[in-house]
This record gives structure tokens, sequence and C-alpha cells, in this order.
């Protein structure tokens, strides 16, 4: 899908151990499967299902998504780390599309 | 005894009703409680949702769930046609067991969060969130 584009806001630098906020952002209809189009016929699902953030190879967070989660999902939570490196974000969408995201990230 | 062929029809017709009319069966909320902490008994405390009191647009809802030290937490809305919203699993680097995202709500009710603990055991905690505009689409 060419218009699903994800946006990551991690800080530039972090102290060691010291947890700190990441956002996230990706565009996607999120289609819960459960709307009808105007002549009545349902719309398919598609959905990102799943969202996992890894930091240099080792899970942050690792979340199973269903329907109820809103278009556009936004996902906020908090990472830490104890060496610079980089976050992988990674999105799964039903239709076997994965979007992912990188940020590097130093040592304070 | 022999079905003459207008009552096959009538038969074979009722029954393609019946399954076409059949909705596909969504997991209920105490479903997957049950599936998450396999059926074991739940406490409260050590799990807090942040959620408005009054959701102007349900299709939106801001939440947050946190649970310091949680390994793992199921956030269901239970008044929804489809209760799952969310399971999340905290990993070594995370910096808090805390989550916050955006879900559809389609009426007031008590959104549900479960947490596991490492130590085995399972809190839970509900939210009241009253829906003005429903956000499921239907």
């Amino acid at each position: 899908m060419a218009d699903v584009k994800p946006r990551v806001k991690v800080p530039g630098s972090a102290a060691a151990g010291e947890a700190f906020t990441i956002k996230t952002l990706i565009s996607h209809p999120m289609e819960s499967g459960l709307r009808k189009d105007g002549d009545g016929n349902p719309i398919p699902r598609k959905i990102i299902n799943r969202f996992t953030c890894d930091f240099n190879g080792s899970n942050v967070i690792d979340m199973a998504i269903d329907p109820a989660v809103s278009a556009n999902p936004y996902i906020e939570f908090d990472a830490m780390i104890d060496a610079a490196g980089e976050f992988t974000f990674t999105w799964y969408d039903d239709d076997g599309s994965v979007y992912s995201d990188s940020k590097a990230i130093d040592l304070a | 005894m022999t079905y003459t062929r207008r009552e096959t029809l009538v038969l074979g017709a009722g029954g393609l009703a019946l399954l076409a009319a059949s909705p596909a069966l969504a997991v209920t909320a105490d479903e997957a409680v049950a599936a998450f902490t396999g059926g074991a008994e739940m406490g409260e405390g050590g799990l807090e949702i942040s959620a408005p009191e009054i959701a102007e647009n349900g299709n939106v809802v801001p939440i947050e769930v946190s649970a310091p030290g949680a390994e793992e937490i199921l956030v269901l809305a239970p008044g929804n046609p489809a209760p799952p919203v969310c399971r999340a699993k905290f990993g070594p680097n995370a910096g808090s067991q805390r989550l916050s995202t955006r879900i559809r709500l389609a009426k007031t009710q008590d959104v549900l969060a479960v947490a596991r603990m490492p130590d085995g055991s399972f809190v839970q905690a509900t939210r009241t969130v009253k829906v003005t505009i429903g956000g499921c689409g239907g």
C-alpha cells in the first residue's frame, strides 16, 4: 500500500537504564470488517494486526492488535537502552504486507 | 422417509439460510480472558487504565494501561461487537509496562484490562467510558 506511512518519534539520545517515551503512528484505515459500503456489502477486514519494536535485536514491545484499535494506529510506550544502537519498528498487515521504520539513538 | 424434491429443496434452502445467517462468531470478552489467563483467578491492584470519562468520538478513544512489572497486558472492550482490543508483551528493553493507544468503542462500556505478572498471577482493572457517538461503523 503506497499510502501506509509510519512515523516514529524517538529521542536522539538517552541515558543508559533510564526509561524514555517512544511515540509511533502509522497511517492505515484499519478496516474492521464490520462496516458496510453503500450497497450494503460488508467491507472486508484489513488491519495492522501486530506491532513490534526491537532495540539492537532485543524486544521492547510486541503487540497483537485487533480491529478495535482506531484507524491510523497511535502506539506510545517506554523503552530503555544500555548502549547506542538502533530501534526497529515493524507493523504487520492482515494482507501480509510488512511496514518498517528504524531510528538510531545515542547514549547520553 | 423419502422426501419429495420440493421438500428437499426447502430443507436445503433452510439449512443454507441458517449457515448464512450466523455471523462470524467474534471472540467474547470472557473467552479472550480465559484464553489469556487459562482460567486462573484474577486479583486487583497494580494495573491502571486511564481513559476519558466521556468519549466524544467512539472512533478515537485515547486509553493508557500501565502495570509496573507486568509481562503482558490484555485490553478488551466487552461492549464492542468484537471485544479484543490488543495484547502487548513487554520485552527486556521496555522502559516501563505502559502503553498508550487509541481505540474504538461502540457504546458506553467498561473497558477491561488484564495483566500477567512475572510470578504467573493475573490482575484485572476496568474503567467505565461513556460513549456518545459509537465507533464501530454500526
